[in-house]
Formats: C-alpha cells, sequence, structure tokens
C-alpha cells in the first residue's frame, strides 16, 4: 500500500502544480477530469466508468486515458499554448486551452474556450451531458385525437351523432320543400359529380 | 502582337460552355463564328485548334504565374479580393439546356416554393413511392431529425475491428473468461473472447503511439510499450481501465525491448524494458521506475534482453561498430553492472537474431553466408562461424534469420526455403528440415518443465497444415491438423499458439493465425472456431454497386411472410403505438424490425436502400459489404496486388466503377476497377485489376509498363457502357482506358475538351494541362498521350505551404442554378463548376501542431481556382490561423474548418460563390415571361464576375472527417456530416452555415429560413447520426443516393465501420417507420361498419316515421 499512498500524494501534487517540467526536454500537464455523480444518470456512460474517456492534446497529437481516479497526464510537451479535448461519449466537454510557459514553469493558465472561463486547477468537468435520442413522448388520448385516423373518427361521430339533432331541429315544412327539390332535381349521379362529366 | 489578342480570345470568349465533367470543355461553333464577326482578326486562328493552345499555354501560364505572384505579395492583407474571373456559361448536367422555358419557369416556382416553405422540398416534386402519401401530410409528425432509441439498428449497423495482429498474448490459467491480449498495426491494444472472437475491450492510441511490446503482469494487468518506447501503460485486464502510466526517457532512438521478469524487488514484480537507449526497471503495481542504466558504448545497438530463468540478472547483447558483439551482464535487483564483455567479429553482423538458449544466440554475417553462433555463457563470448553451404548443399544466396526464441532451433530463409537447424549442446549445427511451402513459425511455449512446444504452420494447396512440435524433438509432433482455409485469405503471416489440459491430462492446442488479408483466425481441434476480417480496419477507397433487378424466375432468398403474419405484426404495432404492449411484445416488436428480410435482400430495391459497398483495403482485398444488414456478400484478394517477384510492395491507390451497365448492355454485371501500385513512390510501375461486383471474380487483371500518379474517371462511355479513365503517370502521360479502338474513337472526339491539373504540396505549385495527340518520345502507343502544360501557379515557400485541396464529388447532383432571395424579390445564380478547386495554404511555420506557432507568425490563406485557365477566382486572407484543415465542397460553396489560434478555438467558415455576369437576369417576371437568356450563351464581352460570400462561426470539436448528404437529384437541403475528435458523426443543417445569416434577420429572411447569428455552431446531441456509437479511428464519411430523393446513405470508416440512412430534411417523400397501417386499416374498417350501422339504423327510423 505504500507505493499507493506515495503516488496519490504525488499526483495530488502534480494536480496543484498543473504543469512541470518534466525531466526530458519538454514540460508535462498533469490535469483530471471530473464527472459529477449527479449527470450522467440519464447518459450513456455509466457514471464514474472512466475507461474509455479519451484526453485529446491539440487535436490528436497525443492522446492518453485516464487513471481509475481521473487523473492524466501529458509528458514532453513544448512550450506554447496547447489545445486539451476530451471525448468521452454522453458528456459535453468543452476544449480546454492551456499555456505551457518556458518562464514561470509553475504557473497554470487555463480556459475553457466554450465560455472563457479560466480555471484555477486543471480538473475539468462536463458542461452538460448528452442524450442522443429522442424520448417517446407517453400515450395520451390527444395524441390519437389528433391522428388522421382520429379526426376521421371524430368527424364520424359528428355525423352520426349531431346531423340527426340537427334535422330534427329543422322546420318539418322546410324539409319536405328540401326533399321536394331534392326529387325533382333527381338523385344526383357520381358522373354528373365528376368535372366535365355532367355535360354527356 | 497576335498572343495577347488570343489570349484575349481566350479569356473573354464565353461560347465555351462547361460539360458537366471537371476535365472537359465545349465550344459551340456558333459563339466561335459570332466571335470572329466581331473580331474578324480570329478568324485565322479559328482552324488551326492545336498550335492555337499551343501559343495560349505560354501566354496564359506566364501570365497567371506572375498574376499570384504579384497578389501574393501586394494583397497580402487585403481579404475578401475577388480576384479575375471568367466569363463562361456554367450548365450543369442537370440543368438540362433543352428544356423548355416553361420547364425553366416550373423549377423557379418549385425554388421559389422551396424557399418559402421552410426549407422542406415539395413532395410532388418527387417520384411519390408511397400510395398513402397524403396520410403523411397530415399526419402530425416529430419535428426532429434524430432516433428514438427502439430504432437503433432498423437502418444502421455498426463493425467493430482492430487491424492485423502484431502481437498477441493468451490469458487461459485462471478458471474464468479465456481472452486474448492483442496489439495491432493500427495502435490498437485489445482483449478478444478467446470462445467467439468478440472483443472484450480496446483502446485505440495516437496515431503516433505505436505498440512495441505488451505482456500480461501479475495476472491483472496488461503493460503495453509504446510511442518509440517511451509510453508504458498497464491496464485492468478484465474491463481495460488504465491503471498507471510512465514516461520513459534516455538518451537516444533505440529498438525497444520489453520482459517480463519474475524478479522480485520489495514485494514488486518487475519488469525491464531497453528503450531509448537505456535500461528500466519498472514496478508493476504503480509503474515506477526502480533504477535504470545506461550504456556507455555510443554505437551500441541492443538485440535482446534475457533473463535466464530462475536467475537474478539480465544479459543486454547487441552489436557495437556493427563488428562487435557486446554482452552486459546487469544486476536485475539493482541495475548494477555485474559484468561486460565483447568480442570482435570482422565480418560484420546483419539483420536479426535468434536466441537458441538463454545464453546463445545465432546471428548471420553482413554477407548473409555464414551463420554465426554466439554464446556467452557464464559471461564469456565466443563466436563459432558455419558457413550456410556446409549446412545446405544448393544454397542460393544470401540467408535471412526468421526471429525468434525457440530452444536448441531456429529457422533462416533462403529465397522461398524455410530451413529448419538445430544446435545441439556441443554447438555443432544440423539441418532437420527444408521447407518449399510457404511457411510461418510461431514463438516458443513452455508447457512444462524444461519442454518447449512450437508452432509451425504450412501451405499446401488449398489446406494449410498446422504442426505444434517440440523443440527438442522435431520428429515428434504434439499435433498436426490439416485445415481447410478459404484462398481468399492468402498465406499465414503470423502463428500464436496456446495450451490447454484435455479432460484425459493430454495437452490440446489452440493456434492463433493472423492471415495475409489481415484476417484473425482461431484454430481449435481441426476447425475454424472464428475468425475476424480485420481487414476492413483499414479500407483506402469504396464505391458502391446496384444489385441485380428482380426479376421473375430469380428466386428471392426467404419466402415472404403470409397475410397472417402479416397482420399480426401490425396489430403488435399497433399494441406498441398505444402503448399497450408488455415487455415481451416489445421484445418481439424490434426483434421483427430488426429481422426483416426486406432489407437485407440480394435484390434492387424501389427506394434505392439496398447496395453492395465495395471496399478496398490495405491488405489488398475487396470486400463487397450490403448496406442492409453490413454482411459480407463476397471478398476477394486481389492477384495483382499481391506480393510477387515483380512486385514487391503493392498498395492500392483507387476503386472506381468501371462498368455501370443502365441503358445498353443490362445483361451484363457491373465491375470496378482497382487501381494499384508497386511500391511507395509515384514512379513504381502500376496494377490494374477488373472485378466483377456480383460474383467478386477478377475478370482480368495487368501490371503496366507506366507508373500511375492520378486517376482521372472521364464521363464518356462506350457500346458496354465502360467508362473511360485516364491514367496520369509520373512523367505526365496520360493512358486512356479501355484499350479499344472504339474509345479512342471516341476520345478522339472529345480530346481538345480534357484538361487535367496536379497539385504538388512539396513545392507549392498548381499546374493545368491539356493533352497532345501523342506521347512525346515514346512508341507507338496509341492510347498514351503527353500533356502540354497550360498554365502553372507558383505559391512562394517561403510563406505559404499547400495542406488541403478540395474539389467538388464529381456526381454530384445540383437541382436549380438559381437561388430566390424572399426577401427582396430577387435571384442570385450559382456559379456552379466542376471545375474549381478549393486550395488551402498556411505559413510553412505553421504546418505543425497547434501551439507550435504564435498568432503573428501564422497565416492561413484559401483560394478558389478554376482548373482549366488558372484563374483564382476568390482568395481569403485567415491571419492567426492555421491548420489542420480539412474541407468540404458542394454546389456553388465550400466549408472549411481551420484553427484560430488567436480565439484558440476551432472554426469553420463558408464560402458560397454567385454569378454576378447573369445579374440583369433576376428580374423574377422576366424569367415569367420568357425574357431571361439562361440558355443562351453570355455575350463574349461582356465582363463576367462572380461574387462571394462567406462568414465564420466557431466550432466546438477538433475534425477528422467532413462530408456533405448527396441525394438522387439535389433538391433536398443539404446537412454536413462532421466526423468529430470523439469519433461521432454529426449532422449540421447547412443553413447554420448560410453567409446571410445576420444578428436580427427581417421577417421576409426569417421566413426563407436564415437563422439569426450566433458566433458559434450548435452542437445538437440528438443529430449525432452515429447516436451513441463511436466510429473508432475515423478516417472517411461517404454519402451516396438513394433512389428515393429525401434520403442519402452514410457510410464511414475508420477501424469500425458505420453506416445509416439518412434524411437531412425528413424522410417527407415516404412514410415514417412507426407509421401504424393497422391502425389505417381498422379505422377504414370501423368507418365502413359505422356507415352501414348508420344506414341500417335511418332506414329503420324511416320506417318508424312511416309506420306513424
Amino acid at each position: 500500500m505504500a507505493p499507493i499512498a506515495r503516488l496519490l500524494l504525488l499526483m495530488l501534487l502534480s494536480a496543484a502544480l498543473s504543469i512541470s517540467s518534466g525531466s526530458g526536454d519538454g514540460f508535462s500537464i498533469n490535469g483530471r477530469v471530473r464527472i459529477p455523480q449527479g449527470l450522467g444518470t440519464k447518459g450513456f456512460a455509466l457514471p464514474g466508468k472512466t475507461s474509455n474517456v479519451k484526453v485529446i492534446l491539440n487535436g490528436g497529437q497525443i492522446v492518453t486515458y485516464l487513471r481509475p481516479d481521473g487523473y492524466f497526464s501529458f509528458q514532453n510537451i513544448p512550450a506554447g499554448t496547447h489545445l486539451i479535448e476530451v471525448a468521452a461519449i454522453g458528456y459535453f466537454f468543452s476544449p480546454v486551452r492551456v499555456d505551457v510557459s518556458a518562464r514561470n514553469p509553475g504557473k497554470v493558465q487555463a480556459a475553457l474556450t466554450e465560455n472563457r472561463r479560466g480555471l484555477s486547477e486543471l480538473v475539468l468537468e462536463p458542461l452538460k451531458d448528452e442524450q442522443y435520442y429522442e424520448i417517446r413522448e407517453p400515450f395520451s388520448i390527444m395524441n390519437v385525437v389528433k391522428s388522421p385516423m382520429g379526426l376521421m373518427m371524430g368527424f364520424m361521430v359528428v355525423v352520426v351523432f349531431l346531423m340527426p339533432k340537427l334535422v330534427e331541429n329543422m322546420d318539418p315544412e322546410e324539409m319536405r320543400r328540401a326533399q321536394e327539390e331534392m326529387r325533382s332535381q333527381g338523385v344526383p349521379s357520381l358522373a354528373s359529380l365528376l368535372p366535365g362529366g355532367g355535360r354527356n | 502582337m497576335v498572343l495577347p489578342l488570343i489570349a484575349g480570345l481566350v479569356r473573354e470568349e464565353s461560347g465555351l460552355g462547361w460539360d458537366d465533367n471537371m476535365k472537359m470543355i465545349t465550344c459551340d461553333r456558333v459563339t466561335y463564328d459570332a466571335a470572329v464577326t466581331i473580331h474578324p482578326k480570329y478568324a485565322p486562328f479559328l482552324n488551326k485548334k492545336i498550335e492555337f493552345y499551343d501559343e495560349m499555354s505560354l501566354v496564359v501560364g506566364q501570365d497567371m504565374a506572375t498574376g499570384s505572384f504579384a497578389k501574393t505579395f501586394v494583397d497580402i492583407d487585403l481579404d475578401n479580393v475577388v480576384e479575375g474571373s471568367l466569363p463562361l456559361n456554367f450548365e450543369n448536367e442537370d440543368v438540362d439546356e433543352e428544356r423548355t422555358k416553361s420547364e425553366k419557369l416550373g423549377e423557379i416556382a418549385e425554388a421559389l416554393k422551396k424557399f418559402t416553405e421552410d426549407k422542406t422540398p415539395h413532395p410532388f416534386a418527387m417520384p411519390i413511392t408511397h400510395a398513402f402519401l397524403l396520410f403523411l401530410i397530415f399526419s402530425s409528425l416529430q419535428p426532429t431529425l434524430s432516433l428514438y432509441e427502439d430504432q437503433v439498428g432498423l437502418t444502421d449497423w455498426h463493425q467493430q475491428y482492430i487491424g492485423k495482429v502484431k502481437q498477441a498474448v493468451f490469458h487461459t490459467h485462471k478458471t474464468g473468461r479465456k481472452r486474448v491480449v492483442v496489439s495491432t498495426e493500427d495502435n490498437v491494444i485489445a482483449t478478444l473472447d478467446l470462445r467467439r472472437g468478440e472483443i472484450f475491450w480496446r483502446h485505440v492510441l495516437g496515431h503516433n503511439d505505436v505498440v512495441d511490446g505488451i505482456v500480461i503482469a501479475l495476472g491483472k494487468y496488461v503493460i503495453t510499450l509504446s510511442s518509440e518506447g517511451s509510453i508504458l501503460r498497464a491496464w485492468n485486464l478484465p474491463d481495460g481501465q488504465m491503471v498507471w502510466e510512465s514516461s520513459l526517457h534516455g538518451p537516444k532512438h533505440s529498438k525497444s525491448l520489453l520482459v517480463m521478469t519474475n524478479v522480485v524487488i520489495e514485494k514488486d514484480n518487475v519488469v525491464i524494458i531497453f528503450s531509448n537507449g537505456r535500461l528500466h526497471a519498472v514496478s508493476c503495481i504503480d509503474g515506477e521506475v526502480l533504477w535504470n542504466k545506461d550504456f556507455e558504448v555510443e554505437s551500441l545497438v541492443v538485440q535482446k534482453v534475457i533473463q535466464p530463468p530462475g536467475s537474478n540478472f539480465v544479459y543486454v547483447v547487441g552489436f557495437a561498430a556493427s563488428s562487435h558483439f557486446e554482452m552486459y551482464q546487469i544486476n536485475a535487483m539493482n541495475g548494477e553492472l555485474r559484468k561486460h564483455e565483447s568480442a570482435a567479429f570482422s565480418g560484420g553482423f546483419s539483420g536479426e537474431v535468434s536466441l537458441v538458449s538463454s545464453e546463445t544466440l545465432v546471428a548471420l554475417d553482413s554477407t548473409g553466408l555464414i551463420l554465426l553462433r554466439i554464446s556467452f555463457h557464464k559471461g564469456n563470448v565466443s563466436i563459432q562461424q558455419t558457413p550456410i553451404s556446409n549446412l545446405v548443399e544448393d544454397s542460393l544466396g544470401p540467408a535471412v534469420i526468421i526471429p525468434s526464441s525457440i530452444m536448441e532451433l531456429f529457422a533462416i530463409k533462403i529465397n522461398a526455403v524455410t530451413i529448419f537447424i538445430r544446435v545441439t549442446g556441443t554447438g555443432k549445427l544440423e539441418v532437420v528440415e527444408k521447407a518449399n511451402h510457404e511457411t510461418a513459425v510461431g514463438d516458443a511455449l513452455s508447457i512444462s518443465e524444461g519442454q518447449q512446444a512450437f508452432g509451425l504452420v504450412q501451405h499446401a494447396g488449398r489446406d494449410i497444415h498446422l504442426t505444434v512440435k517440440l523443440a527438442h524433438d522435431w520428429g515428434g509432433d504434439l499435433l498436426k491438423e490439416s485445415i481447410k482455409m478459404d484462398q481468399q485469405r492468402g498465406l499465414v503471416h503470423k502463428v500464436f499458439i496456446n495450451n490447454y489440459v484435455r479432460t484425459d491430462g493430454s495437452y490440446g492446442f489452440r493456434a492463433l493465425i493472423v492471415m495475409e488479408d489481415h484476417s484473425l483466425l482461431l484454430l481449435q481441434q481441426g476447425a475454424i472456431v472464428w475468425s475476424r476480417e480485420d481487414g476492413l480496419a483499414s479500407i483506402i477507397d469504396v464505391t458502391t454497386s446496384e444489385l441485380p433487378v428482380e426479376r421473375a424466375g430469380v428466386s428471392v432468398a426467404k419466402v415472404e411472410l403470409n397475410l397472417f403474419e402479416w397482420l399480426k405484426g401490425h396489430m403488435l404495432k399497433l399494441k406498441g403505438t398505444l402503448m399497450l404492449a408488455s415487455p415481451e411484445d416489445i421484445a418481439a416488436i424490434q426483434y421483427m424490425r430488426l429481422k426483416s428480410s426486406e432489407k437485407s435482400k440480394m435484390t434492387r430495391d424501389h427506394n434505392g436502400f439496398r447496395k453492395l459497398l465495395i471496399a478496398l483495403t490495405r491488405a489488398g482485398k475487396l470486400f463487397a459489404l450490403h448496406t442492409g444488414d453490413g454482411r459480407i456478400v463476397w471478398s476477394l484478394l486481389l492477384q495483382s496486388l499481391h506480393k510477387s517477384e515483380a512486385c514487391q510492395h503493392p498498395i492500392g491507390l483507387n476503386l472506381c466503377p468501371w462498368q455501370v451497365p443502365h441503358h445498353h448492355a443490362l445483361d451484363e454485371n457491373p465491375s470496378v476497377l482497382v487501381v494499384g501500385r508497386c511500391g511507395p513512390s509515384s514512379d513504381a510501375p502500376g496494377v490494374i485489376s477488373f472485378v466483377d461486383s456480383y460474383t467478386g471474380k477478377e475478370l482480368s487483371s495487368s501490371s503496366l509498363v507506366h507508373s500511375v500518379a492520378q486517376v482521372i474517371p472521364l464521363p464518356y462511355t462506350d457500346s458496354t457502357e465502360q467508362r473511360f479513365h485516364l491514367l496520369i503517370d509520373a512523367d505526365k502521360h496520360a493512358h486512356l482506358y479501355p484499350k479499344t479502338p472504339e474509345a479512342i474513337g471516341i476520345f478522339r472526339r472529345e480530346f481538345s475538351n480534357i484538361y487535367w491539373y496536379s497539385v504538388e504540396d512539396d513545392n507549392g505549385i498548381i499546374k493545368g494541362y491539356a493533352l497532345k495527340s501523342k506521347c512525346d518520345g515514346n512508341v507507338a502507343d496509341k492510347f498514351c498521350f503527353g500533356s502540354r502544360e497550360l498554365w502553372s501557379i507558383v505559391l512562394p515557400s517561403e510563406s505559404e505551404k499547400i495542406i488541403a485541396t478540395v474539389t467538388r464529388k464529381l456526381n454530384e447532383a445540383v437541382h436549380t442554378q438559381a437561388k430566390l432571395i424572399a426577401a427582396d424579390q430577387d435571384v442570385m445564380y450559382k456559379y456552379i463548376s466542376r471545375n474549381l478547386l478549393f486550395v488551402a495554404t498556411v505559413a510553412p511555420k505553421a504546418s505543425g501542431e497547434i501551439g507550435s506557432v504564435t498568432p503573428e507568425e501564422s497565416w492561413l490563406v484559401v483560394y478558389l481556382i478554376d482548373t482549366v485557365t488558372g484563374f483564382v477566382l476568390h482568395r481569403v486572407t485567415h491571419h492567426g490561423s492555421q491548420g489542420p484543415v480539412e474541407a468540404v465542397f458542394s454546389e456553388n460553396w465550400v466549408v472549411y474548418h481551420y484553427f484560430n489560434l488567436r480565439a484558440h478555438r476551432y472554426e469553420m467558415s463558408v464560402i458560397e460563390i454567385y454569378d454576378q455576369s447573369r445579374a440583369d437576369n433576376k428580374d423574377v417576371w422576366k424569367l415569367v415571361v420568357g425574357k431571361h437568356n439562361l440558355t443562351s450563351p453570355i455575350s463574349s464581352y461582356s465582363r463576367s464576375e462572380v461574387v462571394t460570400k462567406s462568414q465564420s462561426y466557431f466550432f466546438t470539436h477538433s475534425l477528422k472527417a467532413i462530408a456533405v448528404t448527396s441525394t438522387a437529384k439535389g433538391i433536398t437541403s443539404k446537412q454536413l456530416l462532421i466526423g468529430t475528435i470523439g469519433d461521432q458523426v454529426l449532422a449540421l443543417d447547412k443553413r447554420f452555415l448560410d453567409p446571410r445569416r445576420s444578428v436580427n434577420p427581417t421577417q421576409a429572411e426569417r421566413e426563407e429560413g436564415i437563422i439569426p447569428l450566433t458566433d458559434s455552431l450548435p452542437i445538437i446531441p440528438q443529430s449525432y447520426i452515429t447516436h451513441n456509437l463511436r466510429v473508432e479511428g475515423l478516417r472517411g464519411i461517404i454519402t451516396v443516393p438513394a433512389k428515393l430523393e429525401s434520403t442519402t446513405l452514410v457510410f464511414a470508416h475508420g477501424l469500425d465501420l458505420f453506416f445509416t440512412h439518412f434524411a437531412p430534411s425528413r424522410t417527407y417523400d415516404s412514410l415514417t417507420e412507426d407509421f401504424s397501417c393497422a391502425l389505417l386499416l381498422i379505422t377504414i374498417v370501423v368507418l365502413v361498419a359505422a356507415i352501414f350501422v348508420t344506414w341500417v339504423l335511418s332506414q329503420r327510423k324511416e320506417l318508424q316515421d312511416k309506420w306513424r
């Protein structure tokens, strides 16, 4: 257990001192990805499962993965301004700009590029989780009524139940007159209803 | 005096009508005559076409070169400068010149509708494919493009691959799941299920993070050494979680070796790594470097690090100054040097070494004719020489050692013969077998104390023989199996064996073999247990082919469902819609939808969804995948791309549709052309093959006498529908295929209309060419044509470096040329040309990675160049920006993605090009009464101009690929398909990249569909067409139009393959998948029943009334 404790201590130190000069010719960037437990319950990556999260420097120059505690590090980085992206299914991470300066290597200068928020330490958190699917609307009677079939049914109901009522309320005299009128015109055939069909 | 006039004629002449292809320009006689009447001076040149072009090349070429230079230096700060433009009448193939004016009118009206109806194209313009379309229009649809979770797998499929395996380590000791850990040439580390070959977990490392070695430590960690030995990582074996990561540094680059030891320091198991010229001991538990050791000999090339079993020291052996053998004995506990010996050998050493015991190795001298047995027993180095000719009588030429570490045995290869040689205890060498067949040897496997076995695979005709032998006993085979092997897999490249104990206590063996086509197979008990087609992880090029037409007599694979089944299915569906379905029902529905036999039939369908995707892989194998379910219909290992004496390093280049029968030759099967070359350099000789798309048989193949630098498909076909292709070789000669007299006849007629260009990225030169009638200096080959340089653009190498070039897709359909601006009843004409080339250059300093330059010293320059004349139509400088640039060109716009160093964000810019020369045609009423001159050529001397509109937006992610949707007629609005750094594919509506977006669009603009301006492009998670899947190692996105206008087929490939149907404006021309036919039927039945019931009721009522 002793080495693990030592390692953890080392990592905590390195997180506070996010950019340190490495043993090689460049610097190293150390940081941490933290996915809050509250997020991601609806998402598709299991909460806390970090094995498929990639951390990408400068659009693919270096790709690294997370340790179980969420820490990551890039070694041998030249001084300059770099871009770190986190690729995790189910979460939206803002890219982070990190300045590695040769003059004061202990200084952290990191900012989210999406909202220009500065970071005091390199702890990356998702801005939001991503829901890739539409949620099916729950069943409601209105949906059925609004569907073409529902409308057809509704019209039918209107015709069946309301029309007789309308007819009943009509004056019997007027009714008879209308019926006679209909009879005098003859039964309307389908041909006469069609445009141009009435001529012959 | 004459020359400038000719140049003027060419420049301002507008009767040169564009035909549909980029390499072609048509010139009608009438315009020429008209030009001559106005300027009689030109008449003498009319009949001297060839000479005339010769002069032109001189003038235009010089003019353009100087022009571009001047511009580069003078106008460098001017953004959005429209450069010279070309007064040409651009007609698209889809906008047919023969159309009547009324049709044109209809088109304009349609365009107007299209823009006013919220960009959803009018459904009546399309072939209506479904009888129930009306219902669709009335039904209320979800206003979304995305998927419901239960729709996954209906139209999409996803396949995961790992690439060609280069190292495999078995993990079978525990009683749990048996697995194998592999590393591949595509920088993948994966564990596979030994029972079925499925991936348990997989990690794709960065593109320059090459895996050098893998070991399993402590029975629970996979330790990998990668990135030239500078990164050591440990992964948890069950779930692939990274446990620790260490970086190792050293003084120089060297071979990287990873050795698992059984040394224990303070209860830590230690792994020993030699990398970057330094020896490291690393703890397995936390990755801490326990000690490291440098070697003082400068030129030391370490070959092996050996830990003799049961000892606590390691040997580091290698060669120094190519003639000294160096041996270091190092204490594994603390890295102290215990002994250093060296021995000189005047003959020098070459190549690899084989370990024959823990203190003996075998090497070859520099001539490859003498075997050297080098022993360093107890630290005393001795070298013993044996000429190969003493062992093998008829040895021919130098030998190569096959690196291995089998006790007392090694193998050498002379030409194609593999010779196994035993090293006896006394140091004598004796040949045990000469194998003439292709042989693959695996590494040794300790099966019990002091016993080693190794696997051997030999080819014999159609079979392969797998033999497992004991190292010390050649005659005694532990296993001898013969397995029938698919010829399309080629030779066995690698063998890994693993043993298990059978129930009767004897040893059984399983072998993992890697084939020439990169596939991976597990052999056990004389059979192939599983196989993986990992060749598909490295697709070079993709094309599609139609399936055969369904005809009477052609039996369809599956019997259609009967009516009862059909009704039952729909009842279930209805239940699902009404949310009445039980979980079992839902499962049944889902199964039914996924297993629909309709989508995987081997015939053409109405909607054009079923096609064959033909993919050429790096291993030289062709695969045909069915778009319905992604299964492999056929595969073919191309003989022309097979390694042979004449062709040592064949690589595939292009895959083109060769014969696409649709009018004349319907009985013929379609075929594809595969172009490759023997070696990486562009002057290596080329090879071509023709492959039948239905059967997957190689029709013919040939190796070419010339090289292949470029493949240009031409828009001409012969009577058998064979498409013409021009293969440009390294000497700029064009070779015409097919080589038939008919082809040459057709080609001769179109000869003067063919132009091509070349881009030399190294020295920043873009050149345009026309063809000459003969090859210069060549013997009479009438299919070979020389090239004449017409123009060249030389970019100053000190300030600009070409990083990206993009053109339009050749077969893209454009529906209308006019764009109606609803806001002011205005028309703009899209400048649609097949001959536009997008070129992006950056400052040479900024061509590296992000973060290597400051914004002040980097810039990105974008050009739009006409490839026939060399005119620069548009040029933009983005200061403080750098690559990488990903771009897509479609219709009259180009969208490109780059990095803005000042904002430190990625940006996407759009440039739209409009033809200003027809601006006076913009009166819609003129169009309506037919007074426009859309089809007539534009007056020769009217100064034609293009206008460009552009805008830039921020985009969050890095890009791996970008493509645009393509539909059959080009009516449907377009969406960009963006392959993000997270290996997902995002669909982004082109309307978000409309240069006319403003902060406060007017009411009219809003109606037209203009979105208010935002500084960054939105990322809507629901519009990821790959939903929650990753296409690991994404390299390309290909879109193919379906016959249904609304739908485009999208194929994304990288390590993984992903295919889906995508409707950019929703499926307006067909019913949605969740449309319930049963509900419709039931409604109709109920209505009919209700009519009868009411009829009966009313009759009864009438009767009662009469009785009253």
